[in-house]
């Protein structure tokens, strides 16, 4: 790549980042700067997902980082009255120590494909389950609110991490989606890429090279649960509601994956793509139908994800880079293929 | 709560768990025999099981059918989905990576869920069927529960028998053993596939013939017992049908007595738990053998 194109590169970025954060100041009503903001939020979970998820882990498990950072940070700050600014990185430690716990025995017994899924699943449902069962702490399955600190006299209190405006939380999603982005690129351009994908080719002759096999996984798989647990964090943050289904179990975990494969796991972008379209769809569908075909979205969005898969495995994003770049060779695609 | 083995309500629950893990025995049957055939993992299979037992009750409360006869429309509706889903969304992706085919029935299972939600509304149903219970000692056990654990047995039965003694199961087998093999052997895989699929599809029918009679009929019904057939299936080795067997009644105790000692959900996470455990100590499963 000559100068100039990755001049032109910059440029571009800088026109569409300005073009982000000039957003709000369009006037959008609550609701799109919502859509947004939730847009944001997702795109740096789904983005967390990929970290690992483009190497062949395929976690149907993230919904229990999602549950360790939001119900964390909520219950050190409802239970104990710990700023979210301490409870945020206590939360997202221990969902890296989950990580590593469930990684490290995964790893060196070769436990992948299948089998990695299903044991991350299993890990979603005692999330939530135990979530449910800690009724009397976190409210159970009716979910729980971070205790209020704003009212309309007070509406920014920084304290707990609590903001009444829409437009603060954008700025800050703004920021949030950026690290992610920014992470996402550190891994794709750090030794640790070369290694994973050695690894989800041949893991034995990874090995043979001098490639750590599990120290690598491990590393990318905590690198993964720390900002889907630092996401839920912030989702719980912003909404000041979660529940069990909301942040952890089978569903969440399943749409986590979904929406990356959507936009595309390859890619920078691709998992804020998946956002886009999932919210996009999601919200497009109740406000064209309202609650009158209650389930058409999941049924559109489930045939959608079949298709995808059938027809699409790069994503919608993946495949525009991919058109977009074919004529130039393509160098080595990052692997698609998971380690077994 | 006193541990006493004397607690007629201790062996209630024990008992109670041996039925329940019965059906669960019942519910990984099918989703194992696909995955030791096919090499393909159903996320979806509770979703089958759950418009099974949405076609059961419609054809019973709606219809005005006699309930063996909609138990038949049941499992031949499954079965049909079975082969269905295996001839359009899993036959298109089988030579691409194996996780792709996992993920591919999740996206079934979104659309299948959305689809009950429109058509059947997100109400409880419940086919109002009682069959009342039977007392032993001090012990009550619905005869509903009896039956599903009777029924689970013979089927397990029944699709042994079946794959030991016929042509067709011997086929299955085969494939299963080695699939590069039995194509030279005049063994079409295509249609053994598309019948095991069908044949899962039976099974999961079955299951929700069974589940119809013990709990209420909603859209997500998938999603809280899906997560446990898959389990039961894993601990006994994937495709490994009498581990599995065994593992459903491990799974079953494990709920029951957590449910009789706290709530139910600490029986579920002390499962799951175990579970994780187990995949470090075994991970090949209980009686598997994997690669």
């Amino acid at each position: 790549m000559d100068s100039s194109t990755s001049r032109n590169a910059t440029i571009l970025k800088s026109v569409c980042l300005a073009g982000v954060l000039a957003f709000p100041l369009i006037g959008f009503s609550d609701y799109v700067l919502h859509i947004a903001i939730s847009i944001l939020l997702w795109g740096f979970v789904y983005t967390g997902w990929s970290v690992m998820g483009r190497f062949g882990l395929v976690s149907l498990g993230h919904g229990a980082f999602l549950g360790v950072g939001a119900y964390g940070t909520t219950m050190l700050w409802n239970h104990l009255g710990l700023t979210p600014w301490i409870g945020i990185p206590i939360s997202v430690v221990a969902a890296g120590i989950l990580g590593l716990l469930i990684g490290l025995p995964c790893f060196r017994f070769r436990i992948t494909g299948h089998y990695f899924a299903l044991v991350t699943l299993a890990l979603t449902e005692v999330a939530r389950l135990l979530i449910v069962a800690l009724r009397d702490q976190t409210g159970g399955s009716l979910g729980v609110t971070p205790v209020g600190m704003v009212s309309p006299e007070e509406p920014i209190s920084i304290y707990a991490l609590q903001f009444a405006s829409k437009y603060v939380w954008f700025y800050i999603m703004v920021a949030v989606w950026l690290v992610g982005l920014l992470i996402w690129r550190a891994v794709d351009r750090s030794m640790l890429r070369y290694a994973m994908e050695a690894i989800s080719q041949e893991e034995d002759a990874a090995a043979s090279v001098g490639v750590q096999v599990t120290r690598t996984k491990l590393t990318v798989t905590v690198i993964s649960a720390a900002m889907t647990a630092f996401g839920g964090a912030m989702y719980g943050q912003y909404q000041q509601y979660i529940n069990p289904e909301t942040v952890s179990g089978i569903a969440i975990s399943l749409q986590i994956v979904f929406a990356v494969i959507a936009g595309g796991m390859f890619v920078q972008l691709g998992p804020t793509v998946g956002a886009v379209i999932t919210i996009l769809l999601g919200e497009g569908l109740r406000l064209g139908f309202g609650h009158e075909f209650h389930g058409l979205d999941v049924t559109i969005y489930g045939l959608m994800l079949i298709l995808f898969i059938i027809y699409m495995p790069r994503g919608v994003l993946g495949k525009a880079v991919e058109a977009f770049s074919a004529p130039r060779a393509r160098p080595a695609a990052p692997s698609a293929q998971p380690g077994e | 709560m006193e541990f006493s083995l004397t607690d007629p309500f201790l062996w209630e629950t024990v008992i109670q768990g041996l039925l329940f893990g019965g059906v669960l025995a019942l519910l990984s049957l099918g989703l194992n025999l696909i995955f030791g055939v096919i090499d393909v993992v159903w996320i979806c299979y509770a979703e089958l099981i759950m418009l099974g037992m949405y076609t059961i009750f419609f054809l019973y409360t709606h219809y005005g059918l006699p309930l063996p006869v909609s138990f038949a429309g049941g499992i031949l509706m499954v079965a049909a989905l079975g082969a269905l889903l295996h001839q359009l969304v899993i036959r298109p992706i089988l030579h691409t990576e194996p996780i792709n085919q996992l993920l591919v029935t999740g996206g079934v299972l979104f659309f299948l869920q959305g689809l009950a939600t429109m058509m059947f509304s997100v109400e409880f149903r419940n086919i109002g069927i009682s069959f009342g219970s039977v007392e032993a000692g001090d012990m009550f056990f619905p005869v509903s529960r009896i039956i599903a654990f009777v029924v689970s047995l013979v089927a397990v039965a029944c699709l042994w028998l079946f794959l030991k003694k016929t042509y067709l199961g011997t086929a299955i087998r085969a494939i299963s053993q080695d699939r590069d093999v039995m194509p030279l052997m005049g063994v079409s895989p295509r249609k053994i596939y598309l019948v095991t699929s069908a044949l899962g599809g039976g099974l999961a029918g079955l299951g929700a013939c069974l589940l119809v009679m013990l709990y209420d009929i909603h859209p997500a019904i998938g999603l809280t017992f899906g997560p446990i057939v898959f389990m039961v299936c894993v601990l006994g080795g994937l495709g490994n049908m009498f581990g599995g067997f065994i593992a459903a009644f491990i799974f079953a105790e494990f709920i029951a007595l957590g449910g009789f000692y706290a709530e139910v959900e600490w029986g579920y996470v002390l499962a799951f738990v175990f579970f994780i455990v187990m995949m470090f100590i075994r991970p090949q499963g209980l009686l598997g053998t994997r690669n």
